[in-house]
């Protein structure tokens, strides 16, 4: 027994381990979405992930927005009047919460909400034999239970993101006029003049990124699921988990793409 | 030995799980428009068996053929083919919690799309009277149905394709006696009316003297004996003596962890 050697050895079956998950979750995302793109189409299992996905989110996704741009306004004014800089809070608010906040907060939201139901629901067909049901009733589940599903995640949560977006300059804008004393006229002057199209759209594609890995993972886990209740509880933390860390990973990879200079 | 082709021929049938054997080179015939019930203990392999010839499971080796053709050897297109004409009851029933009843009982014949949803509707009702259920039935939820009205509507949806090979698995399981034989009875009937090959799994003994025509034993991997099911009760092989009766004693040893 070599201590050393054992700790290598634990370190290589830990890092080929991350390999074969992301090996496998690479493929059932190709295959989810290679379904997406080849007919037959399920219009009615997309709607219903779409209102699922989208509509029932809006109230979590609302609040969460217009809260976090009252608390960013708060913030922001008293730390910027350190530095006389105030009249910089809307610009601080805008571009965060469209560049930053809205697509990440959404994406948490949604993954906490959303891609946790769908790992539980999925993950009860498995071990019900649904899965298997489906396969002898001529329809494969990739294409009637995962394309649908991927493909309303990424649809949806762009449009949320508006909505979060909007609510949140809402927020600051509330705060900043009836708590800090703005203007409402220049606050609204800034927040436009500060805005550019960029800073909005690049918001919408992390919305667009988040709502497939969300739903992703949310089908990945429940898929797979194994073993009865306790399986399918895995399913469900493993997937708002392993949404949420590839949320923050992918936010960093996006703005490098979008920002960096 | 008949010279007519079987409508199913497995041969070798190989099949393990990690280091645990359970199919062990399993051979079995099953006759067109005659049902076959394979008997065993608990974790004998049979849903392994069924698994295999629907293509849910791929088995390590061995030969399963249905009209002569090894589906083994078949592109998966092909493959599908086959599958699309077998039809299957699952044990828990696996209805689609999400649907209404009518839905899952014509969900095949909308995923075909050859029908319109009316139509499916309406299909769905006749389905639903020859397993004894009223159209109105069609309108709930699975989870707002008893295990036996599940169990008829899941069989509702194996015979709604009109397939020609049936497979159930554990069909009587979690029902009283009384609804075992009215779902036994049911089977016999639609497997008649439909004119398929059935197939069916179970450790009720009372279930397979009613459904089968011909019963196989599956013990440790293998078929041990195979014969018609007025000879079951006196088979004279000592291991399904034991199981049929329910002996402790014999050749069958119970695996128990100590």
């Amino acid at each position: 027994m070599n201590p050393l050697l054992d700790g290598i050895a634990a370190v290589g079956r830990g890092t080929l381990g991350v390999c074969v998950v992301a090996g496998r979750l690479a493929l059932f995302a190709v295959e989810g979405v290679s379904h997406i793109v080849r007919p037959p189409f399920y219009l009615r299992s997309f709607l219903r992930a779409l209102v699922e996905i989208g509509f029932y989110s809006l109230p979590v996704v609302a609040l969460t927005a217009i809260f976090t741009g009252m608390v960013l306004a708060l913030q922001s004014a008293t730390g910027l009047a350190r530095f006389s800089a105030e009249s910089a809070v809307a610009s601080l608010v805008v571009l965060s919460v469209t560049r930053e906040l809205g697509p990440v907060l959404g994406g948490l939201m949604v993954a906490g909400r959303v891609g946790a139901a769908m790992a539980a629901e999925i993950g009860t067909m498995r071990v019900t034999d649904q899965i298997d049901a489906l396969n002898t009733l001529s329809t494969n589940p990739m294409k009637y239970l995962v394309a649908p599903r991927l493909l309303a995640g990424t649809v949806a949560l762009p449009l949320l993101v508006v909505v979060a977006d909007v609510l949140g300059v809402l927020g600051g804008f509330i705060i900043a006029t009836l708590k800090l004393g703005f203007n409402p006229g220049v606050y609204l002057q800034n927040t436009i003049d500060f805005i550019h199209t960029d800073d909005v759209v690049s918001g919408l594609v992390k919305a667009a990124v988040f709502g497939f890995l969300v739903t992703l993972l949310g089908c990945y886990h429940g898929y797979r699921s194994r073993g009865g209740a306790q399986g399918v509880g895995s399913a469900t933390t493993s997937a708002v988990v392993a949404a949420s860390v590839l949320i923050l990973a992918f936010d960093y990879v996006l703005t490098e793409l979008f920002f960096a200079r | 030995m008949s010279c007519v082709p079987p409508k199913i021929r497995i041969r070798g049938l190989m099949k393990s799980f990690g280091d645990k054997l359970v199919l062990d080179g399993v051979d079995l015939d099953v006759m067109a428009a005659s049902s076959m019930v394979v008997i065993g203990g608990s974790g004998t392999g049979k849903s392994v068996l069924l698994k295999c010839v629907l293509g849910l499971l791929d088995p390590d080796d061995g030969v399963i053929e249905i009209d002569g053709q090894n589906i083994l050897k078949m592109p998966r297109r092909e493959r599908d083919g086959v599958r699309a004409r077998i039809g299957m009851l699952f044990q828990n029933g696996a209805l689609f919690d999400s649907l209404a009843v009518w839905e899952n009982v014509a969900f095949k014949l909308l995923a075909e799309r050859k029908l319109t949803r009316a139509d499916a509707h309406s299909h769905a009702g006749d389905y639903l009277a020859q397993v004894g259920l009223a159209a109105s039935v069609g309108e709930l939820s699975p989870a707002e149905l008893s295990g036996g009205m599940q169990k008829r509507v899941a069989l509702a949806r194996a015979i709604a394709a009109r397939p020609e090979i049936l497979f159930f698995d554990e069909p009587t399981t979690g029902l009283d006696p009384i609804m075992g034989a009215v779902i036994d009875g049911l089977i016999v009937d639609c497997v008649k009316r439909l004119g398929s090959t059935a197939v069916a799994i179970t450790h009720d003994m009372a279930s397979a003297r009613r459904i089968a025509d011909r019963v196989a034993m599956l013990h440790k991997g293998r078929i041990v004996w195979e014969g018609p099911a007025s000879a079951l009760m006196n088979s004279g092989c000592p291991v399904v003596d034991q199981f049929t009766h329910g002996r402790r004693e014999g050749p069958i040893q119970m695996e128990l962890r100590r």
